[in-house]
Protein backbone atom coordinates (compact mmCIF):
# COMPACT_ATOMS: atom_id res chain seq x y z
CA UNK A 1 0.00 0.00 0.00
CA UNK A 2 1.68 3.07 -1.28
CA UNK A 3 2.08 5.95 0.62
CA UNK A 4 2.44 9.60 -0.24
CA UNK A 5 3.49 12.72 1.83
CA UNK A 6 1.18 15.00 1.61
CA UNK A 7 1.81 18.20 3.56
CA UNK A 8 3.68 19.02 6.91
CA UNK A 9 1.80 19.15 10.21
CA UNK A 10 2.31 23.10 9.95
CA UNK A 11 0.15 23.22 6.94
CA UNK A 12 -3.38 21.65 7.86
CA UNK A 13 -3.62 23.03 11.69
CA UNK A 14 -6.66 21.89 13.98
CA UNK A 15 -10.11 22.41 12.05
CA UNK A 16 -8.11 22.99 8.34
CA UNK A 17 -8.02 21.29 5.74
CA UNK A 18 -5.99 20.61 2.95
CA UNK A 19 -7.00 19.10 -0.79
CA UNK A 20 -4.02 17.23 -2.65
CA UNK A 21 -3.51 15.36 -6.17
CA UNK A 22 -2.24 11.92 -5.31
CA UNK A 23 -1.88 9.15 -8.45
CA UNK A 24 -5.10 11.10 -10.10
CA UNK A 25 -7.15 11.47 -7.57
CA UNK A 26 -8.59 14.26 -5.56
CA UNK A 27 -8.35 13.88 -1.74
CA UNK A 28 -8.99 16.11 1.02
CA UNK A 29 -7.06 16.12 4.43
CA UNK A 30 -9.13 17.21 7.81
CA UNK A 31 -7.27 17.83 11.00
CA UNK A 32 -10.37 17.61 13.22
CA UNK A 33 -8.81 18.65 16.76
CA UNK A 34 -5.14 16.70 16.34
CA UNK A 35 -6.12 13.45 14.20
CA UNK A 36 -6.23 13.80 10.82
CA UNK A 37 -8.31 11.99 8.31
CA UNK A 38 -8.33 11.78 4.46
CA UNK A 39 -11.74 11.80 2.08
CA UNK A 40 -12.02 11.28 -1.67
CA UNK A 41 -12.93 14.69 -3.47
CA UNK A 42 -15.89 12.78 -5.15
CA UNK A 43 -19.27 12.96 -3.54
CA UNK A 44 -20.70 9.71 -3.70
CA UNK A 45 -23.81 11.15 -4.70
CA UNK A 46 -23.16 12.93 -7.84
CA UNK A 47 -19.46 13.38 -7.54
CA UNK A 48 -19.60 16.76 -6.70
CA UNK A 49 -16.10 17.85 -4.92
CA UNK A 50 -17.11 17.23 -1.52
CA UNK A 51 -14.00 18.08 0.08
CA UNK A 52 -14.63 21.67 -1.15
CA UNK A 53 -17.74 21.96 1.00
CA UNK A 54 -18.43 23.86 4.14
CA UNK A 55 -17.82 22.25 7.80
CA UNK A 56 -20.65 22.04 9.94
CA UNK A 57 -21.19 20.16 13.12
CA UNK A 58 -23.54 17.43 13.93
CA UNK A 59 -27.93 18.39 14.55
CA UNK A 60 -29.82 16.57 15.98
CA UNK A 61 -33.30 17.14 17.88
CA UNK A 62 -35.16 14.93 20.18
CA UNK A 63 -38.02 16.69 19.64
CA UNK A 64 -39.40 19.57 17.14
CA UNK A 65 -37.63 23.04 18.28
CA UNK A 66 -35.26 21.17 20.46
CA UNK A 67 -31.45 21.49 19.28
CA UNK A 68 -28.65 18.87 20.39
CA UNK A 69 -25.42 20.15 18.26
CA UNK A 70 -22.09 18.69 18.97
CA UNK A 71 -18.65 17.69 17.43
CA UNK A 72 -18.48 21.27 15.27
CA UNK A 73 -16.68 21.23 12.06
CA UNK A 74 -16.51 17.41 11.92
CA UNK A 75 -19.67 17.05 9.57
CA UNK A 76 -18.90 17.72 5.81
CA UNK A 77 -21.49 18.98 3.68
CA UNK A 78 -21.14 18.57 -0.08
CA UNK A 79 -21.36 21.92 -1.88
CA UNK A 80 -23.65 20.60 -4.75
CA UNK A 81 -26.16 19.24 -2.71
CA UNK A 82 -24.98 19.25 0.78
CA UNK A 83 -25.42 15.86 1.82
CA UNK A 84 -23.61 15.33 4.97
CA UNK A 85 -20.57 13.09 5.72
CA UNK A 86 -18.89 12.53 9.01
CA UNK A 87 -15.17 13.18 8.36
CA UNK A 88 -14.32 10.70 10.62
CA UNK A 89 -16.03 7.79 9.16
CA UNK A 90 -16.65 8.83 5.80
CA UNK A 91 -20.82 8.05 5.83
CA UNK A 92 -23.80 10.07 5.19
CA UNK A 93 -25.41 11.08 7.76
CA UNK A 94 -28.86 9.15 5.82
CA UNK A 95 -28.65 5.52 5.12
CA UNK A 96 -24.68 5.30 6.20
CA UNK A 97 -24.73 1.64 5.26
CA UNK A 98 -25.60 2.59 1.30
CA UNK A 99 -23.39 5.79 1.32
CA UNK A 100 -20.62 7.09 2.30
CA UNK A 101 -17.12 8.50 1.02
CA UNK A 102 -14.63 6.61 -0.20
CA UNK A 103 -12.30 7.07 3.57
CA UNK A 104 -7.62 6.66 3.24
CA UNK A 105 -5.68 6.06 6.33
CA UNK A 106 -3.53 8.96 7.37
CA UNK A 107 -0.30 8.99 9.44
CA UNK A 108 2.36 11.70 10.62
CA UNK A 109 5.66 10.63 10.10
CA UNK A 110 8.87 12.83 11.14
CA UNK A 111 10.83 13.98 8.36
CA UNK A 112 14.44 11.93 8.96
CA UNK A 113 12.10 8.58 7.95
CA UNK A 114 10.78 10.22 4.79
CA UNK A 115 14.03 11.86 3.72
CA UNK A 116 16.08 8.75 3.07
CA UNK A 117 15.71 8.16 -0.27
CA UNK A 118 18.22 5.19 -0.61
CA UNK A 119 16.18 3.26 2.40
CA UNK A 120 12.81 4.49 2.91
CA UNK A 121 10.53 3.88 5.82
CA UNK A 122 8.32 0.93 4.72
CA UNK A 123 5.31 1.24 2.11
CA UNK A 124 6.35 5.31 2.13
CA UNK A 125 7.25 6.59 -1.53
CA UNK A 126 8.85 9.71 -1.40
CA UNK A 127 6.92 12.78 -2.91
CA UNK A 128 8.26 16.08 -4.85
CA UNK A 129 6.75 17.48 -1.79
CA UNK A 130 9.67 16.30 0.29
CA UNK A 131 12.28 17.86 -1.46
CA UNK A 132 10.53 21.13 -1.89
CA UNK A 133 11.13 21.43 1.81
CA UNK A 134 14.36 19.39 2.91
CA UNK A 135 16.49 22.53 2.86
CA UNK A 136 14.21 24.16 6.02
CA UNK A 137 12.01 21.57 7.38
CA UNK A 138 14.52 18.71 8.65
CA UNK A 139 12.72 18.71 11.83
CA UNK A 140 9.40 19.11 11.12
CA UNK A 141 6.38 16.20 11.04
CA UNK A 142 5.06 15.57 8.22
CA UNK A 143 1.42 14.09 6.86
CA UNK A 144 1.47 10.49 4.98
CA UNK A 145 -1.84 8.96 3.41
CA UNK A 146 -2.05 5.20 2.49
CA UNK A 147 -3.49 5.03 -1.03
CA UNK A 148 -4.50 1.76 -1.66
CA UNK A 149 -2.61 0.38 -4.98
CA UNK B 1 -74.15 -0.56 -16.68
CA UNK B 2 -72.85 -3.82 -17.55
CA UNK B 3 -73.67 -7.04 -16.26
CA UNK B 4 -69.99 -7.39 -15.48
CA UNK B 5 -69.76 -4.19 -13.39
CA UNK B 6 -73.02 -5.27 -11.20
CA UNK B 7 -71.21 -8.71 -10.34
CA UNK B 8 -68.53 -6.65 -9.33
CA UNK B 9 -70.31 -4.67 -7.11
CA UNK B 10 -72.13 -7.47 -5.95
CA UNK B 11 -69.04 -9.61 -5.36
CA UNK B 12 -67.19 -6.39 -3.44
CA UNK B 13 -70.74 -5.42 -1.33
CA UNK B 14 -70.34 -9.14 -0.20
CA UNK B 15 -66.96 -8.98 0.98
CA UNK B 16 -67.65 -5.83 3.11
CA UNK B 17 -67.14 -2.37 3.01
CA UNK B 18 -66.12 0.49 4.39
CA UNK B 19 -67.12 4.14 3.84
CA UNK B 20 -64.17 6.73 4.91
CA UNK B 21 -66.27 9.79 3.62
CA UNK B 22 -69.56 10.18 4.30
CA UNK B 23 -71.06 13.63 4.15
CA UNK B 24 -73.48 15.27 6.61
CA UNK B 25 -75.04 18.43 6.75
CA UNK B 26 -76.92 20.53 9.49
CA UNK B 27 -80.42 21.67 8.03
CA UNK B 28 -80.33 24.98 10.01
CA UNK B 29 -79.65 26.23 13.18
CA UNK B 30 -82.79 25.62 14.55
CA UNK B 31 -81.75 22.07 14.56
CA UNK B 32 -79.42 22.64 16.52
CA UNK B 33 -81.47 24.40 19.48
CA UNK B 34 -82.10 21.22 21.12
CA UNK B 35 -78.26 21.36 21.91
CA UNK B 36 -76.98 24.89 22.41
CA UNK B 37 -77.85 26.65 26.15
CA UNK B 38 -80.16 29.38 26.57
CA UNK B 39 -78.38 32.23 25.82
CA UNK B 40 -76.77 31.10 22.69
CA UNK B 41 -80.75 30.28 21.43
CA UNK B 42 -81.76 33.22 21.77
CA UNK B 43 -78.34 35.15 20.33
CA UNK B 44 -79.22 33.25 17.30
CA UNK B 45 -83.08 34.51 17.69
CA UNK B 46 -82.78 37.87 18.12
CA UNK B 47 -79.70 37.80 16.09
CA UNK B 48 -81.04 36.15 13.06
CA UNK B 49 -77.51 34.47 12.89
CA UNK B 50 -77.91 31.78 10.07
CA UNK B 51 -75.02 29.36 11.35
CA UNK B 52 -71.88 29.61 9.25
CA UNK B 53 -72.88 26.71 6.93
CA UNK B 54 -70.93 24.87 4.98
CA UNK B 55 -69.87 27.41 1.93
CA UNK B 56 -67.04 24.82 0.33
CA UNK B 57 -70.33 22.96 -1.43
CA UNK B 58 -72.15 25.65 -2.95
CA UNK B 59 -75.35 24.10 -2.09
CA UNK B 60 -77.04 24.18 -6.15
CA UNK B 61 -73.16 23.57 -7.55
CA UNK B 62 -73.40 20.55 -9.74
CA UNK B 63 -70.62 19.01 -7.93
CA UNK B 64 -72.16 19.16 -4.44
CA UNK B 65 -75.22 16.79 -4.42
CA UNK B 66 -76.68 14.50 -6.61
CA UNK B 67 -80.61 15.32 -7.25
CA UNK B 68 -81.83 12.66 -5.66
CA UNK B 69 -79.83 13.14 -2.37
CA UNK B 70 -81.95 16.26 -1.56
CA UNK B 71 -84.76 15.78 1.02
CA UNK B 72 -88.01 17.67 0.86
CA UNK B 73 -87.23 21.09 3.07
CA UNK B 74 -83.40 20.02 3.46
CA UNK B 75 -79.97 20.25 1.68
CA UNK B 76 -78.51 17.36 0.15
CA UNK B 77 -76.71 15.21 3.80
CA UNK B 78 -79.29 16.15 6.35
CA UNK B 79 -81.66 13.20 6.06
CA UNK B 80 -80.53 10.02 7.59
CA UNK B 81 -82.83 8.02 6.15
CA UNK B 82 -81.82 9.05 2.47
CA UNK B 83 -78.14 8.34 3.35
CA UNK B 84 -79.43 4.89 4.49
CA UNK B 85 -81.08 4.01 1.18
CA UNK B 86 -78.44 6.07 -0.62
CA UNK B 87 -74.77 5.28 0.79
CA UNK B 88 -75.31 2.53 3.12
CA UNK B 89 -77.41 -0.09 1.70
CA UNK B 90 -75.91 -0.45 -2.04
CA UNK B 91 -72.70 -0.71 -0.77
CA UNK B 92 -73.79 -3.04 2.11
CA UNK B 93 -71.50 -0.45 4.30
CA UNK B 94 -70.46 -2.19 7.69
CA UNK B 95 -69.40 1.21 8.52
CA UNK B 96 -69.81 4.64 7.65
CA UNK B 97 -67.78 7.75 8.77
CA UNK B 98 -69.42 10.88 8.78
CA UNK B 99 -67.69 14.15 8.59
CA UNK B 100 -69.86 17.67 9.16
CA UNK B 101 -67.88 20.83 7.33
CA UNK B 102 -70.06 23.27 9.69
CA UNK B 103 -67.50 26.11 9.02
CA UNK B 104 -67.36 26.93 12.86
CA UNK B 105 -63.54 27.97 11.98
CA UNK B 106 -65.73 31.19 10.28
CA UNK B 107 -67.39 32.67 13.87
CA UNK B 108 -65.07 35.10 14.97
CA UNK B 109 -66.58 34.50 18.82
CA UNK B 110 -64.65 32.24 20.14
CA UNK B 111 -67.31 31.02 22.42
CA UNK B 112 -69.82 31.16 19.71
CA UNK B 113 -67.89 28.95 18.07
CA UNK B 114 -66.97 26.47 20.71
CA UNK B 115 -71.08 26.61 21.43
CA UNK B 116 -72.22 25.66 17.83
CA UNK B 117 -69.51 23.13 17.64
CA UNK B 118 -70.71 21.41 20.83
CA UNK B 119 -74.07 21.97 19.36
CA UNK B 120 -73.49 20.05 16.20
CA UNK B 121 -71.52 16.87 17.76
CA UNK B 122 -73.82 16.68 20.38
CA UNK B 123 -76.91 16.73 17.24
CA UNK B 124 -74.22 14.27 15.42
CA UNK B 125 -74.91 12.05 18.45
CA UNK B 126 -78.22 12.12 19.02
CA UNK B 127 -79.03 12.21 15.33
CA UNK B 128 -76.80 9.76 13.81
CA UNK B 129 -74.94 8.02 15.76
CA UNK B 130 -77.68 7.00 18.14
CA UNK B 131 -79.52 6.00 15.43
CA UNK B 132 -78.07 4.01 12.93
CA UNK B 133 -75.07 1.56 14.20
CA UNK B 134 -73.48 1.06 11.09
CA UNK B 135 -72.21 4.88 11.76
CA UNK B 136 -69.00 6.75 13.04
CA UNK B 137 -68.16 10.06 13.35
CA UNK B 138 -65.98 13.22 12.92
CA UNK B 139 -65.91 15.57 15.93
CA UNK B 140 -66.45 19.21 15.24
CA UNK B 141 -64.10 21.70 16.42
CA UNK B 142 -62.97 25.46 16.64
CA UNK B 143 -59.69 24.74 14.51
CA UNK B 144 -59.29 28.91 15.29
CA UNK B 145 -59.11 28.36 18.77
CA UNK B 146 -56.96 25.53 19.53
CA UNK B 147 -56.95 25.15 23.16
CA UNK B 148 -61.13 25.51 23.00
CA UNK B 149 -60.91 22.92 20.57
CA UNK B 150 -59.27 20.37 22.54
CA UNK B 151 -61.64 20.71 25.50
CA UNK B 152 -64.27 19.93 22.74
CA UNK B 153 -62.12 16.83 21.37
CA UNK B 154 -62.07 16.47 25.67
CA UNK B 155 -65.42 16.58 25.96
CA UNK B 156 -66.76 14.18 23.50
CA UNK B 157 -63.70 11.96 22.31
CA UNK B 158 -64.73 9.12 24.40
CA UNK B 159 -67.89 8.53 22.75
CA UNK B 160 -67.65 5.22 21.02
CA UNK B 161 -69.16 6.78 17.67
CA UNK B 162 -66.65 9.68 16.86
CA UNK B 163 -63.63 8.22 15.58
CA UNK B 164 -61.60 11.21 13.97
CA UNK B 165 -61.54 15.10 14.65
CA UNK B 166 -62.35 17.25 11.34
CA UNK B 167 -60.32 19.85 10.00
CA UNK B 168 -61.08 21.78 6.89
CA UNK B 169 -58.08 21.37 4.84
CA UNK B 170 -58.16 24.89 4.48
CA UNK B 171 -57.02 26.98 7.77
CA UNK B 172 -55.72 30.22 9.35
CA UNK B 173 -52.19 28.62 8.94
CA UNK B 174 -50.64 25.36 8.48
CA UNK B 175 -51.63 22.11 10.94
CA UNK B 176 -48.12 21.78 11.75
CA UNK B 177 -48.10 25.36 13.31
CA UNK B 178 -47.23 25.14 16.77
CA UNK B 179 -50.24 26.68 17.94
CA UNK B 180 -52.23 23.52 16.73
CA UNK B 181 -50.04 21.68 19.31
CA UNK B 182 -53.29 21.63 21.78
CA UNK B 183 -55.78 20.74 19.35
CA UNK B 184 -53.09 17.45 17.61
CA UNK B 185 -52.50 16.47 21.55
CA UNK B 186 -55.95 16.14 22.27
CA UNK B 187 -56.60 14.13 19.04
CA UNK B 188 -54.05 11.54 20.00
CA UNK B 189 -54.89 11.54 23.75
CA UNK B 190 -58.08 10.60 22.94
CA UNK B 191 -56.81 7.98 20.31
CA UNK B 192 -58.52 9.56 17.18
CA UNK B 193 -57.33 10.12 13.47
CA UNK B 194 -57.41 13.78 12.38
CA UNK B 195 -59.24 14.09 8.83
CA UNK B 196 -58.16 16.90 7.02
CA UNK B 197 -61.05 17.27 4.73
CA UNK B 198 -61.64 19.36 1.10
CA UNK B 199 -63.11 23.49 1.99
CA UNK B 200 -62.86 25.54 5.18
CA UNK B 201 -63.66 29.40 5.47
CA UNK B 202 -60.65 30.64 7.29
CA UNK B 203 -59.92 34.64 6.87
CA UNK B 204 -57.28 33.85 3.97
CA UNK B 205 -58.08 33.06 0.11
CA UNK B 206 -57.59 29.39 -1.03
CA UNK B 207 -54.87 29.94 -3.08
CA UNK B 208 -51.28 31.67 -1.79
CA UNK B 209 -51.44 34.30 -4.33
CA UNK B 210 -54.72 35.33 -4.14
CA UNK B 211 -58.24 34.76 -4.48
CA UNK B 212 -58.86 32.38 -7.98
CA UNK B 213 -62.11 33.99 -9.77
CA UNK B 214 -64.23 30.64 -10.40
CA UNK B 215 -65.43 27.65 -8.42
CA UNK B 216 -63.66 25.32 -10.74
CA UNK B 217 -60.39 26.62 -9.85
CA UNK B 218 -61.23 26.20 -5.86
CA UNK B 219 -62.77 22.70 -6.83
CA UNK B 220 -59.78 21.16 -8.28
CA UNK B 221 -57.23 23.21 -6.96
CA UNK B 222 -57.71 22.29 -3.12
CA UNK B 223 -55.24 19.64 -3.84
CA UNK B 224 -52.32 22.20 -3.90
CA UNK B 225 -53.71 23.01 -0.23
CA UNK B 226 -53.90 19.45 0.93
CA UNK B 227 -49.93 19.22 -0.01
CA UNK B 228 -49.25 22.25 2.07
CA UNK B 229 -50.80 20.91 4.88
CA UNK B 230 -49.08 17.48 4.31
CA UNK B 231 -45.87 18.83 4.06
CA UNK B 232 -46.03 21.03 6.60
CA UNK B 233 -46.98 18.55 8.94
CA UNK B 234 -43.89 16.50 8.17
CA UNK B 235 -41.61 18.46 8.43
CA UNK B 236 -42.95 20.37 11.43
CA UNK B 237 -42.09 17.26 13.36
CA UNK B 238 -45.58 16.53 14.29
CA UNK B 239 -45.55 12.76 13.67
CA UNK B 240 -41.87 12.91 15.45
CA UNK B 241 -43.80 14.49 18.35
CA UNK B 242 -46.75 12.39 18.36
CA UNK B 243 -45.62 8.76 17.02
CA UNK B 244 -49.20 7.70 17.70
CA UNK B 245 -50.64 10.45 15.26
CA UNK B 246 -53.13 9.40 12.38
CA UNK B 247 -53.94 11.85 9.89
CA UNK B 248 -56.39 11.09 6.90
CA UNK B 249 -56.97 13.38 3.50
CA UNK B 250 -59.99 13.30 2.44
CA UNK B 251 -61.65 14.69 -0.83
CA UNK B 252 -57.92 15.23 -1.49
CA UNK B 253 -57.09 12.54 -4.44
CA UNK B 254 -54.32 11.15 -4.38
CA UNK B 255 -52.50 11.15 -7.38
CA UNK B 256 -50.52 13.78 -7.42
CA UNK B 257 -48.64 12.66 -3.94
CA UNK B 258 -45.86 10.11 -5.49
CA UNK B 259 -44.12 13.13 -7.12
CA UNK B 260 -44.21 15.09 -3.75
CA UNK B 261 -42.97 11.56 -2.06
CA UNK B 262 -39.73 11.60 -4.80
CA UNK B 263 -39.10 15.31 -4.73
CA UNK B 264 -39.34 15.45 -0.12
CA UNK B 265 -37.08 12.44 -0.02
CA UNK B 266 -34.64 13.78 -1.93
CA UNK B 267 -34.29 17.58 -0.88
CA UNK B 268 -34.41 16.23 2.93
CA UNK B 269 -30.96 14.98 2.23
CA UNK B 270 -30.13 18.45 1.63
CA UNK B 271 -31.65 20.17 3.68
CA UNK B 272 -32.43 17.79 6.81
CA UNK B 273 -30.11 19.78 9.01
CA UNK B 274 -33.16 22.88 9.23
CA UNK B 275 -35.19 20.18 10.67
CA UNK B 276 -32.93 17.92 12.38
CA UNK B 277 -36.20 16.68 14.43
CA UNK B 278 -37.03 14.44 10.78
CA UNK B 279 -34.99 11.17 11.00
CA UNK B 280 -36.61 9.26 8.51
CA UNK B 281 -37.14 9.55 4.89
CA UNK B 282 -40.65 11.76 4.50
CA UNK B 283 -42.23 8.90 2.17
CA UNK B 284 -42.14 6.59 5.83
CA UNK B 285 -43.62 9.23 7.78
CA UNK B 286 -46.58 9.02 5.09
CA UNK B 287 -46.71 5.24 4.90
CA UNK B 288 -46.87 5.00 8.79
CA UNK B 289 -49.17 7.96 9.44
CA UNK B 290 -51.04 9.15 6.44
CA UNK B 291 -54.32 7.94 4.63
CA UNK B 292 -56.10 9.33 1.68
CA UNK B 293 -59.76 8.83 0.68
CA UNK B 294 -60.44 7.83 -3.50
CA UNK B 295 -63.51 10.09 -3.90
CA UNK B 296 -62.91 12.12 -6.04
CA UNK B 297 -61.27 10.07 -8.01
CA UNK B 298 -58.37 11.57 -9.67
CA UNK B 299 -56.71 8.25 -10.91
CA UNK B 300 -56.75 6.40 -14.47
CA UNK B 301 -59.56 4.60 -15.04
CA UNK B 302 -57.16 1.63 -16.45
CA UNK B 303 -55.92 -0.84 -14.13
CA UNK B 304 -52.33 -1.23 -15.41
CA UNK B 305 -51.65 2.95 -14.48
CA UNK B 306 -53.47 2.81 -11.35
CA UNK B 307 -51.39 -0.29 -10.31
CA UNK B 308 -48.11 1.95 -11.14
CA UNK B 309 -49.68 4.79 -8.94
CA UNK B 310 -50.14 2.25 -6.34
CA UNK B 311 -46.32 1.52 -6.77
CA UNK B 312 -45.43 4.52 -6.83
CA UNK B 313 -46.89 5.31 -3.48
CA UNK B 314 -44.89 2.70 -2.27
CA UNK B 315 -47.50 1.07 -0.37
CA UNK B 316 -51.00 -0.43 -0.92
CA UNK B 317 -52.37 0.55 2.57
CA UNK B 318 -52.82 4.20 1.88
CA UNK B 319 -56.08 4.40 -0.13
CA UNK B 320 -59.61 4.43 1.89
CA UNK B 321 -62.47 3.67 -0.54
CA UNK B 322 -65.31 6.82 0.28
CA UNK B 323 -68.30 7.40 -1.79
CA UNK B 324 -67.93 11.24 -0.75
CA UNK B 325 -71.72 10.85 -0.59
CA UNK B 326 -73.78 12.60 -1.32
CA UNK B 327 -71.59 14.74 -3.39
CA UNK B 328 -71.78 14.12 -6.79
CA UNK B 329 -68.40 12.11 -8.09
CA UNK B 330 -69.86 8.78 -10.06
CA UNK B 331 -73.68 8.31 -11.49
CA UNK B 332 -73.74 4.81 -10.13
CA UNK B 333 -71.86 2.99 -7.55
CA UNK B 334 -70.22 0.92 -9.85
CA UNK B 335 -68.46 4.00 -11.46
CA UNK B 336 -66.80 4.77 -7.86
CA UNK B 337 -64.94 0.85 -8.03
CA UNK B 338 -61.39 0.61 -8.10
CA UNK B 339 -60.63 -0.31 -11.85
CA UNK B 340 -61.42 -3.86 -13.00
CA UNK B 341 -58.92 -6.60 -13.03
CA UNK B 342 -56.94 -5.33 -10.05
CA UNK B 343 -55.66 -8.19 -7.69
CA UNK B 344 -58.35 -8.89 -5.28
CA UNK B 345 -55.83 -8.57 -2.00
CA UNK B 346 -55.52 -5.11 -3.12
CA UNK B 347 -59.23 -4.43 -3.60
CA UNK B 348 -60.07 -5.95 -0.41
CA UNK B 349 -57.94 -3.76 1.43
CA UNK B 350 -58.83 -0.33 -0.40
CA UNK B 351 -62.69 -1.34 0.08
CA UNK B 352 -62.53 -2.28 3.85
CA UNK B 353 -59.17 -3.62 5.35
CA UNK B 354 -57.08 -0.37 5.28
CA UNK B 355 -59.82 1.71 7.22
CA UNK B 356 -60.12 -0.83 9.51
CA UNK B 357 -56.73 -1.21 10.33
CA UNK B 358 -56.43 2.58 10.45
CA UNK B 359 -59.30 3.46 12.49
CA UNK B 360 -59.19 0.27 14.16
CA UNK B 361 -62.82 -0.69 13.68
Amino acid sequence: MPKHVVATVEEIPPGGRKVVEIAGRSIGVFNLGGDYFALRNRCPHQGGPLCLGKQSGFIHSPLPGEYEYSRQGEILKCPWHSWEFDIRTGQSWFDPARVRVRQYDVTVAPAQALLDREAPAPGLEPGPYVAETYPVTVEQQYIVIDLPG
Amino acid sequence: MTATATDRLAQIVAQGVIDADLNVVVPSSADLFPYLPEYWREQINQTGFKGPGESSYPASAETSARPEAKPDGGPAGSSLALLQQQALDPWGTEIGILTCAYAVEAIHNPDAAVAMASAVNDWLIAEWLDKEPRLRASIVVPSQQPELAAREIDRVGGHPGFVQVYLPVRAEAPYGNRRYLPLLDAAVRNDLVVGIGFGGSPPNPPTPSGWPSYYMEEWAGMASIFQSQLMNLIFEGVFDRFPALRVTLIESGFTWLPSLLWRWNKEWKGLRPQTPWVRRLPSEYVHEHVRLTTQPWDAPPVEAQFLQIIDQLGSDELLLFSTDYPHWQYDTPEEALPPAGLPDALIAKIMRDNARTFYRL
